[in-house]
């Protein structure tokens, strides 16, 4: 099992959500966050002051899924959050041990 | 004071019952100015931001009654218009029948009350997110009595020094108020420093529509402040209460098209900061100006103090809400106005400047604003000094980085989370209390 956990602009994100249940993802994780990356932030001026904003606003969006469906996944996730435009975010796979279901106590890619 | 002469009774009946109302206005103004500081700050200080003024009107009431009353409106003490007497200590001798002008006294020192209370909250700008609450309550006692009595009493009191000697003009309070508690806010920012992050983090308000509200009540407020101030319901009262709506929209217009220019938006926090600037700057000239005079009060004060309020970045002074920029700026530029604007057919005598009066008046303006600001400046530095000294005016570090609403208040303004803060009664899981939440996800 993998997990693919992707970093990527908020109003992105139902275009996401979209892409993954069209290719039969059952379950993901939603949190908001914030961060930079090559780009950093950016300057604003307010009230006549000019400050750095450092943190951008970001969905970050997980999804437990299969060894063999994990490339597919990551293509999805990567094609529907992309803008061409600096901090589209980003998109990692790591490898997962064990995933149990708490409703069943089912175990391991069953648990998916 | 006049009390019950021969055939005609003192109070006047329409005069009084505008200033019940008009009383009652300013003292929502208080509740108002806490929504408009209160959205300002950071969502973590909400409620301290609110304390800071609901407290206000406690004490200041309590300590108006006691004593304030008396040392600003009483019979002057010692003939040189600086302090009232201790007649009315505790309002004694003063009753229902008592008459000041065609009002009864009790609403006269009720309507004044309420401008002490507003003066004493607008400070609290100055010094948002960072004040110990138990030091705030002492200061606001303290400061009532040592610098908003005196100045109270030289400005509107009988026989006080500016009005009956100097002759300068403050129809409402732009010394009192304004330039008091621009200059006060500006030496207690001092006092306490600057908040933990400031030039850095970006500290934008937390929540605008408050702000917008706060404003609304405000310019709703001010109209019993203004026109409440000629302290009768005649044609001075209309006219000061045309000029305060026109100052207002002079003002917020004023401000946009600069902030527009220069920083690319027009804001909403700009809209009820220029409105605002307006309002202030309206207060002392209201009296005294027409209504092309009040466009260029109000004007006036949207652009200058929509640059004013960068200032403290360069000073390093964290004035938190911009009581300086907004409320000693606007209130300076109003007082000034009113030796360039005044009209005779307003004052019944003085004129402006530009009216034909020479520049006369103007130097009486400008001494008033030196003498009410260096006094409420200095005075309220050292009792800002000696509460920080004896009790420490500024919160604990991490009582600031935690933010003053939990840590001082054991409250927090929103709750958004689904963890409740983890709270429950004693011996019971808190999950037992909210069986809607343990199903979320």
């Amino acid at each position: 099992m993998k997990l693919v956990t992707a970093v990527i602009k908020p109003f992105k994100l139902d275009d996401v959500k979209t892409a993954l249940q069209e290719m039969g993802v059952h379950g993901l994780t939603v949190t908001e966050a914030s961060g930079y990356g090559r780009q950093r932030g950016h300057t604003e001026v307010y009230r006549g002051a000019e400050y750095r904003v450092d943190l951008v606003p970001k969905a970050r969006v997980e999804v437990l899924v299969d060894d063999a469906d994990a490339d597919a996944v990551i293509d999805a996730v990567v094609a529907a959050a992309r803008t061409g435009k600096i901090g589209d975010g980003k998109v990692w796979a790591v490898a997962v041990d064990t995933a149990v279901r708490v409703r069943t106590g089912e175990r391991g890619p069953d648990a998916l | 004071m006049l009390l019950l002469s021969a055939g005609r009774p003192a109070v006047d009946a329409g005069d009084t019952a505008w200033l019940l109302a008009a009383t009652a206005l300013v003292l929502l103004m208080t509740p108002g100015l806490a929504l408009f500081y209160g959205g300002m700050v950071r969502s973590k200080s909400v409620l301290n931001m609110f304390m800071m003024s609901f407290v206000s009107i406690a004490l200041v009431t309590v300590v108006w009654l006691a004593a304030g009353y008396t040392l600003a409106f009483g019979p002057d003490a010692g003939g040189l218009g600086l302090i009232g007497g201790l007649d009315h200590l505790g309002m004694h001798g003063i009753t229902p029948l008592s008459v000041t002008g065609h009002v009864p006294t009790l609403l006269f020192a009720a309507f004044q009350l309420t401008f002490a209370i507003i003066t004493a909250a607008l400070i609290s700008g100055a010094v948002a997110d960072r004040t110990r609450f138990g030091a705030w309550v002492v200061f606001v006692v303290v400061w009532t009595l040592a610098v908003y009595v005196p100045v109270a009493h030289w400005v509107f009191g009988t026989g006080g020094w500016i009005t009956a000697r100097l002759g300068a003009l403050d129809f409402a309070g732009g010394t009192v108020v304004e330039v008091c508690s621009g200059a006060s806010g500006l030496a207690l920012a001092i006092v306490l420093g600057p908040r933990i992050g400031f030039r850095k983090d970006a500290m934008r308000p937390h929540n605008l529509p408050l702000v917008l509200l706060g404003a609304g009540l405000l310019w709703f407020g001010w109209f019993g402040f203004n026109a409440g101030s000629a302290l009768a319901a005649n044609g001075l009262a209309a006219a000061a209460f045309v000029n305060t709506q026109a100052a207002g929209c002079a003002g917020l217009l004023g401000w946009l098209v600069v902030e527009k220019r220069r920083d690319g938006h027009a804001t909403t926090l700009g809209a009820a900061s220029g409105a605002v600037a307006g309002l202030v700057a309206i207060t002392p000239s209201c009296g005294s100006v027409d209504m092309v005079g009040a466009l260029v009060v109000g004007l006036a004060a949207g652009v200058l103090c929509s640059y004013a309020v960068s200032w403290k970045f360069r000073w390093g002074v964290d004035d938190s809400l911009d009581v300086v920029g907004v409320h000693l700026v606007g209130g300076v530029v109003g007082t000034l106005l009113i030796g360039l604007l005044a009209t005779a057919t307003m004052t019944g005598g003085p004129e402006g400047l530009f009216y034909g009066g020479g520049p006369g008046q103007l130097g009486k303006q400008a001494v008033a604003i030196a003498a009410v600001g260096t006094y409420a400046f200095a005075v309220t530095y050292g009792i800002g000094r000696a509460i920080d000294r004896l009790l420490g005016f500024r919160a604990a570090e991490d009582e600031e980085r935690t933010g003053l609403d939990l840590t001082v208040h054991a409250e927090t303004a929103y709750d958004h989370g689904v963890l409740t803060h983890g709270t429950s009664l004693p011996g019971r899981p808190a999950a037992a209390h909210h069986p809607d939440r343990s199903t979320l996800g």
